[in-house]
């Protein structure tokens, strides 16, 4: 059998889109190969020329197959699998012999349509996958009817997905959900871009270049200023001249933490991207938290496994604090642990400050004015360090990142004597008018550092403040050089009041697409457990189980489908829409009552007759009203002043 | 044994359930004669959606909640649009034209859609398979034509027919039996081309002209079913209306085609040579009778004599 050639042209085009938003991610020779398959294809349907014979196919899968195993090292895991249903739509295409092969592609193509949310799940996406279905339904209703064009099949297939969403609306609120994973996930099942728990020269610049949702806030009073905004992350603990690590962490076998002298409350909502880490971000210093999370012995907030999937999260936070007055003396030591031998320079002048320094509060102070004085720059672009990193960047090129600062703070403290470590977080946040939250993005990311004081505790100094204070006024695109912050994403350049920024109708749209995109996250992508249920008790669902649930699904489906079938089956009823007929007949009718019935076999002039002989009175209204309906009937005529006419006579007979 | 018992109330059930009838007139379709079941790419589709639900649920895929449900919903709302192609339809069986054995006998159905949507790929299939496609528009009658191959002579039922349909998407099969009690007559298959009869000429009769092909004897006025080659088309031209040439046979008698005269064949063989017999001797406008055991059929001329004359031959030594 041989299929139809505007079949075949619309199996192609179904594949192709669902193909085309994955070539992003794919490896260039995978979207190439996928490429010269279809074009492969649509040029023997167009000129009409045999398939391929079976051994070329199985070599073209065989080299798939090894490609794919090149590539990834695996036939299994994510990004294989998505490779390899990819090629077998495109190769199925070349092996399409009968109805039952165009069967198995749309059947592909549905499945394939979902490995896009790994990397997706937009409402950009969804309106894709709105238009993928209606094609796939389009050319699957050609499958099944040969020959029906283009038109009427677009109809149908709309109605179908037409009645399809609201459907899909109640099963999507009611489907008693589970929390995945049901199983073990492959380790790639999450791609991530954020903090990591290590710190090198390079790693948060890279990140700054990055305009993705780290989280969004929304404040339940008044926000803090941004000065005040540090979003608390890993706490980074061991440096060995040039990467900074959190090192072990110890639950437990240290005292628990201290938090005394709090001020300031602040309340919020905290809405998480994924990140596969198992740490959560809070201002400093966080008190409560409505997850199951701990807090560790520095002040992070962890949970037991990582966020794979969207977290939502109330939080407390005291932005006045005394952080462990009392440390524990193995910690302090910890925090003030050096290689040996690097950097001789800037240990020399460490100790320096400590022989005229009295305090650790002093020795600080000194260094902060180093760095203001000594003509630091702040640069997205720093020059090499070489072996000796901090010794280069203090003494010779004397430009870098908030790592930089943080870094060479912290080693100064630490060779000075006071206890110090690094923190990696966010600071600050882009406010969103119309979502009324802000949005803080990976470009947002920094790195600080904390010093323990006597009497006060872990104290949190910022060096990047100290010599350009607009990073943390005003965001990171006011606090680099011009030169530099065009290298930052769009979106953040337009952040900052101070740059040539974009118009003022560009930002607006970009907020509300924000505020769009919030409130998808929040409502379909963030649909939960937790938010399925606290959706169903405020819409006033009682003793909420999944039996119940499934029950009210079943029955909402069931009388949403009942009220399809009357609506579907009432196209099929036998109504008279002659209604020239119908008027006839109402006549007929009120005749009947005067006890003249029309036989079945009497025609309306005949009846006519037979009835003006009957009862004379009426004859000349039985007169009119035949001649009026035998004109609009038989005499072609449809004007509508004589069915008017026809209808007042009717009526008053 | 229990396995013939189980057969056995398995046969009872499947004749309640789909109660063979003879049907006469117009059939509705209504809901209790259309029956539906999933057909096996439809369980096909409920394993794909099945394992993306398990997808959707262990990668935590909102969107992809939404595209199985979409998928799901709409291959439930599938049952109803095929179930929907099929609802209402209104059938008449039609007249089946007799054909020879050998032939195919096409079997006319009325169509009638009387409402507002457009019936799409409706199959109509007898028990051997042989089936036609078609779509019925919208409040519109359509004909259709079932060919049947005809393999005997004598009565062709229909037998019970399958009207089937699995549009839109193929995942459900929507079907509906019809037994018309219409049958199509088929004429014995014409035995290969032989020489008509001479002997079997009887004289006496001929004191009239005899029609023939031999002398012009005059003109007489058109019936339906002569010899184009013998209007005369001149006599038209001069309007006197559609008149046919008369020649008068030299035999000038009539023509018997006997039963007897083929001692030596098999008798569907004799029925097949005396098929030939008819058509040779009507296409030459000979006056010719038929004479077979259980029927005489005097000597005529024409397309009904013809049409008698194969109908007893089709039907012969069968129930009528």
């Amino acid at each position: 059998m041989k299929l139809d050639t505007r079949l075949v042209y619309g199996l192609l085009v179904c594949v192709l889109l669902i193909s085309a938003p994955h070539a992003s991610h794919l490896p260039l020779w995978v979207s190439s190969l996928s490429a010269v398959l279809l074009g492969w294809r649509a040029y023997l349907a167009y000129s009409n020329k045999p398939l391929p014979p079976r051994w070329l196919l199985l070599a073209v899968v065989a080299g798939s197959l090894l490609g794919i195993l090149l590539s990834f090292h695996t036939l299994f895991g994510r990004e294989a699998g998505v490779t390899l249903l990819i090629l077998l739509a495109a190769l199925k295409l070349l092996e399409l012999r009968s109805a039952r092969d165009a069967t198995i592609v749309i059947y592909l193509a549905c499945f394939v349509i979902i490995t896009r949310f790994f990397y997706s799940q937009s409402l950009l996406t969804a309106l894709l996958m709105l238009v993928t279905l209606l094609v796939i339904v389009t050319t699957w209703i050609h499958l099944q009817s040969t020959g029906l064009s283009l038109r009427p099949r677009l109809r149908i297939a709309s109605v179908m997905l037409l009645q399809a969403i609201p459907l899909t609306l109640i099963l999507f609120v009611l489907f008693p959900r589970v929390q995945g994973p049901l199983w073990g996930l492959p380790q790639d099942a999450y791609t991530s871009s954020g903090l990591d728990d290590k710190m090198s020269p390079g790693s948060v610049s890279n990140l700054t270049l990055s305009d993705a949702v780290a989280f969004r806030v929304a404040f339940k009073d008044k926000p803090p200023q941004r000065g005040q905004m540090y979003w608390r992350g890993p706490v980074l603990w061991d440096f060995d001249g040039h990467t900074w690590t959190t090192g072990p962490i110890r639950f437990g076998r240290l005292k628990p933490v201290q938090l005394d002298n709090l001020a300031f409350p602040i309340d919020y909502t905290v809405t998480l991207e994924p990140h596969n880490k198992n740490w959560l971000f809070a201002l400093e210093m966080p008190t409560r938290i409505s997850v199951p999370a701990g807090m560790t012995f520095d002040f992070q907030v962890q949970q037991k496994l990582p966020v794979t999937s969207r977290l939502r999260y109330d939080a407390h936070s005291q932005l006045g604090f005394r952080a462990n007055a009392e440390e524990d003396l193995r910690q302090l030591q910890r925090a003030l642990m050096l290689p040996r031998g690097l950097n001789p320079q800037a240990q020399k002048l460490a100790a320096e400050w400590r022989a005229s320094a009295v305090t650790g509060e002093a020795v600080m102070r000194t260094a902060l004015d180093y760095f203001s004085r000594e003509g630091f720059q702040y640069s997205l672009s720093p020059a090499p360090a070489g072996e000796q990193e901090i010794d280069d960047f203090l003494f010779v090129t004397r430009k870098g990142f908030c790592e930089h600062y943080a870094s060479s703070f912290v080693f100064l403290m630490r060779a000075a004597g006071v206890p110090a470590r690094v923190v990696t977080g966010y600071q600050g946040g882009e406010y969103n008018d119309l979502g009324n939250y802000y949005i803080v993005r990976q470009s947002d990311a920094h790195a600080w550092a904390e010093v323990w004081l006597r009497g006060r505790g872990w104290v949190r100094v910022d060096p990047t403040a100290a010599i350009a204070p607009a990073r943390v006024e005003l965001g990171v695109a006011a606090a680099l050089p011009a030169s530099d912050s065009a290298a930052l994403p769009l979106i953040v350049q337009a952040q900052s009041p101070g740059l040539i920024g974009l118009p003022p109708w560009l930002i607006n749209l970009r907020f509300n697409l924000d505020t769009l995109t919030n409130q998808w996250n929040q409502w379909v992508l963030g649909y939960n457990p937790e938010r399925q249920f606290a959706f169903l008790t405020r819409m006033g669902m009682e003793a909420i189980t999944w039996q119940r649930m499934a029950f009210t699904m079943l029955g909402g489906v069931a009388l949403l489908v009942g009220i399809f079938t009357l609506f579907m089956l009432r196209q099929l009823a036998v109504r008279n829409t002659d209604e020239a007929l119908r008027l006839y007949l109402k006549f007929c009718r009120k005749l009947a009552s005067k006890g003249i019935e029309r036989d079945a076999h009497e025609g309306p002039q005949d009846f006519a007759a037979r009835a003006a002989q009957m009862q004379p009175k009426l004859a000349p209204a039985i007169a009119d009203i035949t001649a009026r309906y035998v004109a609009l009937r038989y005499g072609n005529q449809t004007d509508k002043e004589v069915l008017a006419a026809l209808r007042r006579a009717v009526r008053n007979f | 044994m229990p396995d013939t018992v189980l057969a056995a109330l398995r046969q009872q059930f499947r004749t309640w359930l789909f109660r063979p009838k003879i049907d006469s007139g117009t059939v509705t379709l209504n809901q209790r004669r259309i029956f539906i079941i999933p057909t096996r790419q439809g369980i096909g589709f409920v394993v794909v959606l099945l394992v993306m639900l398990l997808g959707d649920i262990n990668y935590n895929l909102s969107l992809g909640y939404v595209l199985t449900f979409l998928l799901g919903t709409t291959a439930l709302m599938t049952m109803l649009h095929t179930f929907r192609n099929m609802a209402q339809l209104e059938i008449r069986a039609g007249h089946a034209e007799a054909v020879f054995a050998g032939d195919t006998a096409q079997f006319v159905f009325h169509f009638h859609n009387n409402g507002r949507l457009a019936r799409y790929h409706i199959v109509l299939h007898d028990a051997d398979g042989h089936s036609v496609t078609f779509d019925l528009p919208a409040r519109q009658s359509t004909q259709v034509k079932l060919p049947i191959p005809a393999v005997r002579r004598g009565w062709l039922e229909s037998g019970r027919l399958t009207l089937l349909t699995e549009f839109p998407l193929g995942l459900y099969h929507a079907w509906s039996y019809l037994q018309f009690d219409t049958r199509c007559l088929i004429y014995p298959r014409p035995a290969a081309p032989q020489p008509l009869p001479v002997g079997s000429a009887q004289s006496g009769a001929g004191k009239f002209n005899v029609a023939g092909d031999e002398d012009f004897s005059g003109l007489r006025s058109y019936v339906a079913g002569d010899a184009i080659p013998r209007i005369a088309w001149k006599a038209l031209a001069r309007e006197q209306g559609l008149q046919v040439k008369q020649f008068s046979a030299q035999q000038g008698q009539e023509l018997w085609l006997e039963w007897a005269l083929l001692p030596a064949h098999p008798a569907e063989r004799k029925l097949e040579i005396l098929t030939r017999w008819v058509l040779d001797a009507d296409a030459q406008g000979l006056l010719y009778g038929l004479r077979l055991p259980d029927l005489e059929l005097s000597p005529q001329q024409g397309v009904s004599h013809r049409a008698e004359c194969l109908r007893a031959l089709a039907l012969c030594g069968l129930p009528k």
